[in-house]
């Protein structure tokens, strides 16, 4: 089974606290820990699953500027066996839509039977993986969190829907899949496994390398565009204890009892 | 006003889902004078009943009922969806796994923008509407200006709205079964697989003891586990735990885990994403601890802790099993 899958590199929420610039035009971004969106990572151990199982390979897109690269080698040292960077200046502003018309002309440069996204990004709007099976005219399912192959031509896969229960479905590939976190447990990487591909060569492809107009993508092909970021006013919000841990610790026990915190 | 507006209604035997009444408020937020119309599919005497409630909500009920509707199939719904909606419809759908499913492609099948988990509205300018969204797990805000002018679907935060429970329309329910067509699409419907439940009911616990990302690792559980048990009550969580395979799916707080209604609810090193504070009911006293001073939590907490949860934890255990 031929499997795209789509990774993005995010600030990584777990690593950072994020605040707004001073002019409000962006995230403050000196000094931020970037890694690969955690669902896109799900994503990759789960194609490479599938590959050790039935065969075919994994190809791992980032869409971004040239740091992107560095999650693209991320993934193939996981076990992804190529790689492509899409990066162009002409992309920039593109929204959700720019994105998924960028990523079907990279389908569209191929041959998959498979594609997935991860199901959101700490910085996005899950809305991707959607957006490009409708443009391919493939079948989709959101919140993907279990695969199996039953043949050729079609996959059963669970949907993680609310209170924890899972749906499940039968799907006729090609077709594009968002997949959950928690799917599998996503392999270490280690210095052995980046080493091995750190000469890898990445092809980087833009705009003309996909046949795209400038003018459909990018800011000026967007019909969502950001004004600001900002810090939302806060309610009253939380009473915060003040003083050395142990004094904390006192005054919170206080309130435990009253509030029936404390058997 | 040029835009009509649609809310799609989701629901389960017989009953409109908590968002129905919320997008009408949403609707509103956009359109001050909006009389959005409701679309509900399904099959059968729980659609008609649900028609029929919303009928006091909604000017009109476009009721669109068969068989292979009776499930929520998000690709059936969006081809019956782009047959029947007029062009520059403005559609609202509730952001949860199905508005999830559904939105993205309607949006493309359309020819209109998509706007994903709106939190907000703050008016037209012309024909953009300004948006508000959260991003980074509610850490930072952002306004988006989304062009509306060849319609829009919009994914509306479940919870945002206030409902709108004057049930002051006096709709009327038109059925426009006729007009479904063909539903054949490359994805079918199994069945869904309920929840496990595990060793311990949290949903019937009266003091929850919620670890998160902050405990980091699997070994420090047990400061939760002691604290728990120092205060008489059990350990649940949030995601990030139950992906790391730390903790028991069914100890997991939030819209896709458990929905809990304890007294006292503390969060250890838990950021409070609204997919996780969806999972608390009831208007608990919830106590915070987390080591960054802006996570969200802080926000619906009552009192908060700036504190790493692995040093404070350890001492506040310490000083309830003194009090003893």
């Amino acid at each position: 089974m031929e499997i795209l899958v789509c990774v993005k590199r995010v600030p990584d929420t777990a690593e950072n606290e994020i605040e707004v610039n001073r002019d409000g035009s962006d995230i403050e971004r000196d000094d931020l820990v970037y890694s690969v969106n955690e669902w896109d990572n799900y994503a990759v151990e789960e194609a490479i699953q599938i590959v050790d199982k039935v065969g075919g390979a994994v190809t791992v897109v980032s869409l971004g500027d040239e740091e992107s690269e560095e999650v693209v080698r991320r993934e193939m040292a996981m076990g992804a066996h190529n790689g492509i960077l899409i990066s162009d200046d002409a992309f920039a502003g593109s929204d959700g839509k720019g994105i998924a018309a960028i990523l079907k002309a990279v389908v569209e440069k191929g041959t998959y039977d498979l594609i997935l996204t991860g199901a959101q990004a700490d910085d996005g709007a899950g809305q991707i993986g959607g957006m490009l099976a409708a443009m391919l005219d493939m079948p989709y399912a959101s919140v993907v969190n279990s695969i199996e192959v039953l043949n050729e031509s079609q996959l059963k896969v669970g949907r993680e829907i609310e209170g924890g229960d899972q749906e499940m479905n039968e799907i006729a590939l090609p077709c594009v899949l968002s997949i959950q976190t928690g799917i599998n447990e996503p392999r270490y990487v280690g210095i052995r496994g980046i080493r091995k591909v750190a000469s890898v060569d990445i092809p980087i492809w833009g705009a003309s390398d996909l046949g795209l107009d400038p003018a459909n993508v990018g800011e000026s092909g967007a019909g969502v565009k950001r004004v600001d970021y900002f810090v939302p006013e806060l309610g009253e919000g939380a009473e915060i204890l003040e003083g050395s841990s142990e004094e904390i610790a006192e005054k919170l026990i206080d309130l435990l009892k009253a509030k029936g915190g404390i058997k | 006003m040029a835009a009509q507006v649609f809310a799609y209604i989701e629901h389960k035997n017989g009953v409109a889902d908590d968002t129905a009444l919320e997008l009408v408020s949403a609707a509103r937020n956009i359109f001050p004078d909006a009389s959005p119309a409701a679309i509900v599919t399904g099959s059968g005497a729980d659609l008609d009943a649900v028609c029929n409630d919303l009928a006091a909500s909604y000017s009109e009920v476009w009721k669109f009922d068969n068989e292979a509707l009776a499930y929520p199939n998000a690709e059936a719904i969006r081809k019956l969806l782009v047959a029947v909606l007029p062009a520059e419809a403005v559609v609202l759908v509730p952001h949860d796994t199905f508005g999830m499913d559904l939105a993205p492609g309607l949006s493309i099948k359309l020819d209109s923008v998509f706007v994903s988990d709106a939190a907000g509205f703050e008016g037209l300018d012309g024909d953009n509407l300004k948006v508000i969204r959260q991003e980074y797990s509610g850490q930072v805000s952002t306004h988006l200006m989304a062009n509306i002018s060849a319609g829009a679907v919009i994914n509306v935060r479940p919870g945002v709205f206030q409902p709108d429970e004057s049930k002051s329309a006096t709709g009327q329910v038109i059925d426009k079964s006729s007009e479904i067509g063909e539903l054949t699409v490359g994805r079918r419907f199994l069945e869904v697989v309920e929840a496990e439940i595990g060793d311990v009911d949290i949903t019937k616990e009266d003091i929850l003891v919620s670890v998160g990302r902050g405990i980091e690792d699997q070994d420090n559980i047990e400061i939760a586990e002691e604290l728990a048990e120092a205060v008489g009550g059990v350990v649940a969580c949030s995601r990030p735990i139950v992906d790391a395979k730390w903790l028991e799916k069914p100890r997991q707080v939030g819209t896709s885990g458990q929905t809990v209604k304890p007294k006292v609810y503390m969060a250890l090193g838990i950021s409070g994403s609204f997919q996780h504070l969806g999972g608390i009911k009831g208007n608990p006293f919830i106590v915070a601890v987390n080591k960054n001073p802006k996570a969200p939590i802080f926000q619906i907490a009552d009192v908060g802790i700036v504190e790493d949860l692995l040093d404070f934890v350890p001492v506040l255990t310490e000083k309830i099993q003194e009090g003893k």
